[in-house]
């Protein structure tokens, strides 16, 4: 099972440090993908993108979690080579995050 | 007097958003206060350019358009107007928005320029530059400071229907009007907190009202093309209800909202601005009704002693050049492309600084995750950054050459340069910016 099917995402900048919040759509999934999303699993998943510390804030009441992503964008918006210089991008690539079927 | 609700609504979220929603919301929202947030953080650099060619500009591009579009409404309706599309010269942005009034044949107007929040000399002077600033002194083209709701409100004291500002923090936009009108203390950090989430939600308009939010099958969104902007009922205590306008499109939702709550969040207990450090950790959304959404929860403490500054500077150029491949062999025939504008570019020994060569359909965005997918088509970027422009030009020009030089099959070929502005950020105490307020009246 695919996040996208239990969260969305929206992805931020600021600086270099790229945020992505997941949230649920349901309160009753928020223990699993607290359990799932770690911090070595999101930077695993992004492939070396992110250079720095990846940092997650748990917020139970909302069902989300705010994911902060440092040196993760090759220099920051106003610097950087790459075709998506805010890492809008990215909220698509965590929602293919694969999580067991509860 | 505690049964008061101030309607404040957001008329852009960006300096090229649309105006038409805004328009709307002049004549239709019954608004106390709209509010335009135009500024992001490389546009007060690149006004500051604009404004070293010619000292009556540096304002927004967009100004004169869109105060044409919403002074007649917003005049009508007793609207007033707080923006920060006086970019990198508010009192001009005034005499501009001036005359746009008289031309409409509008008068009895007020309107107010907040300045104070350009701090370029002093970063310039070596003995007043904070250490460890990244940018030499030499290459620095703008140093604005970040300034809080102090100065709009005092703008509105003194009368002000519309106040046009440089670099403000963008929540604090919102946070202003509000302390004004509910003569909130500055040091009320429970209000001005929750003053601050109202900021924070609306300032990027669209994208709490289902913009930036639709994924078709999973969260739908209708009428997109109508999007309405958002407007916010707050009351006395801070506490809001978020909406849109009846017959707009998209949508106002718990989801909308939690979404834009996070956005641009680092730690969420701890939303720094030169206002207050809001805490969002606690704050709880209520759906109350079609596109209705109470907000509240929202905390405080003090507000830190240094400003954020953003330093604008000189980064060198950026050149770049595409090319399109398709059909059998695409992939095969573009990485060859890639490898040849490689070799070439060490050929001529040109001096990058960095470079990079990205296949787009297959790796530009996301690295080599999906790269076992083969494409119909796929298309080649060349970008470096350089020096000199003549040096960046060189750099689409190669991809160019690919026409009669390169694989089979090419085509599409484009180039562009830019010279790269970049912002730095650094801190400065308090004590050291002074805003001020220039009025004039019609």
């Amino acid at each position: 099972m695919k996040l996208r099917q239990l969260a969305h995402c929206r992805t931020g900048d600021k600086g270099d440090n790229s945020n992505v919040s997941v949230i649920v759509y349901h309160s009753q999934d928020y223990l699993l993908i607290e359990q799932h999303l770690t911090t070595e699993r999101i930077r695993a998943h992004l492939h070396g993108r992110v250079r720095g510390e990846v940092t997650r804030y748990c917020l139970p009441a909302l069902g989300a979690i705010n994911f902060v992503l440092h040196d993760a964008l090759t220099g920051g918006v106003t610097r950087s080579l790459a075709l998506d210089p805010h890492g809008k991008c990215i909220s698509g690539i965590i929602l293919d995050l694969e999580l067991p079927v509860p | 007097m505690s049964d008061r609700v101030i309607r404040i609504g957001c008329g852009a979220g960006f300096s090229g958003d649309r105006i038409e929603p805004a328009v709307d919301l002049a004549r239709r929202g019954s608004l106390d206060y709209l509010v335009f947030e135009c500024l992001a953080e490389r546009t007060i650099a690149l006004a500051q350019k604009s404004k070293l060619q010619n000292v009556n500009l540096g304002y927004d591009p967009l100004l004169v358009e869109r105060m044409t579009a919403v002074l007649p409404a917003c005049v009508a309706n007793g609207v007033k107007i707080i923006s920060n599309m006086g970019a990198a010269n508010p009192r001009a942005a005034c005499q501009r928005t001036a005359e746009v009034a008289r031309s409409l044949g509008l008068s009895g107007l007020t309107i107010a320029a907040v300045e104070g929040d350009d701090i370029t000399a002093l970063l310039r002077a070596p003995n007043t530059a904070p250490s460890g600033m990244q940018p030499e002194p030499e290459r620095i083209i703008s140093a604005n400071a970040y300034l809080g709701c102090g100065p709009i409100r005092d703008a509105l004291h003194l009368g002000a229907d519309i106040v046009l500002t440089g670099r403000v923090a963008d929540p604090s936009l919102f946070v202003g009007p509000l302390m004004y009108e509910f003569a909130w203390s500055e040091h009320d950090w429970t209000r001005l907190g929750q003053a601050t989430l109202i900021g924070h939600l609306l300032e990027c308009a669209g994208q709490l009202t289902g913009g930036y939010f639709a994924d078709p099958g999973v969260k739908d969104v209708e009428g997109l093309a109508r999007l309405g902007f958002p407007l916010a009922e707050v009351g006395a205590d801070g506490s809001a209800v978020v909406t849109k306008l009846n017959g707009t499109g998209g949508l106002v939702s718990v989801a909308t909202c939690k979404e834009q709550l996070l956005y641009e969040v680092q730690d969420p207990a701890a939303y720094v601005t030169p206002d207050v450090v809001a805490d969002f950790s606690s704050v709880t959304f209520r759906q109350l009704g079609n596109d209705r959404v109470e907000i509240c929860g929202a905390g405080g403490r003090a507000r830190p002693e240094a400003l954020k500054v953003s330093i604008g500077y000189h980064d060198g150029f950026i050149g770049e050049g595409q090319m399109s491949y398709a059909g059998s062999g695409a992939v095969e025939r573009a990485r060859l492309a890639l490898q040849i504008v490689e070799e070439r570019l060490r050929l001529i020994a040109l001096p990058l600084r960095e470079s990079r060569y990205d296949l787009i359909g297959l790796n530009s965005v996301c690295g080599d995750l999906h790269s076992t997918h083969v494409p119909a088509e796929v298309r080649i970027r060349v970008v470096g950054r350089t020096g000199t422009l003549d040096d960046a030009i060189r750099i689409g020009r190669e991809v160019e050459s690919l026409y009669t030089n390169g694989p089979a099959g090419g085509g599409g070929a484009t180039q562009s340069v830019r010279e790269v502005v970049a912002i730095a950020s650094t801190l400065v105490p308090r004590e050291r910016v002074v805003p001020r307020i220039d009025i004039e009246a019609l």
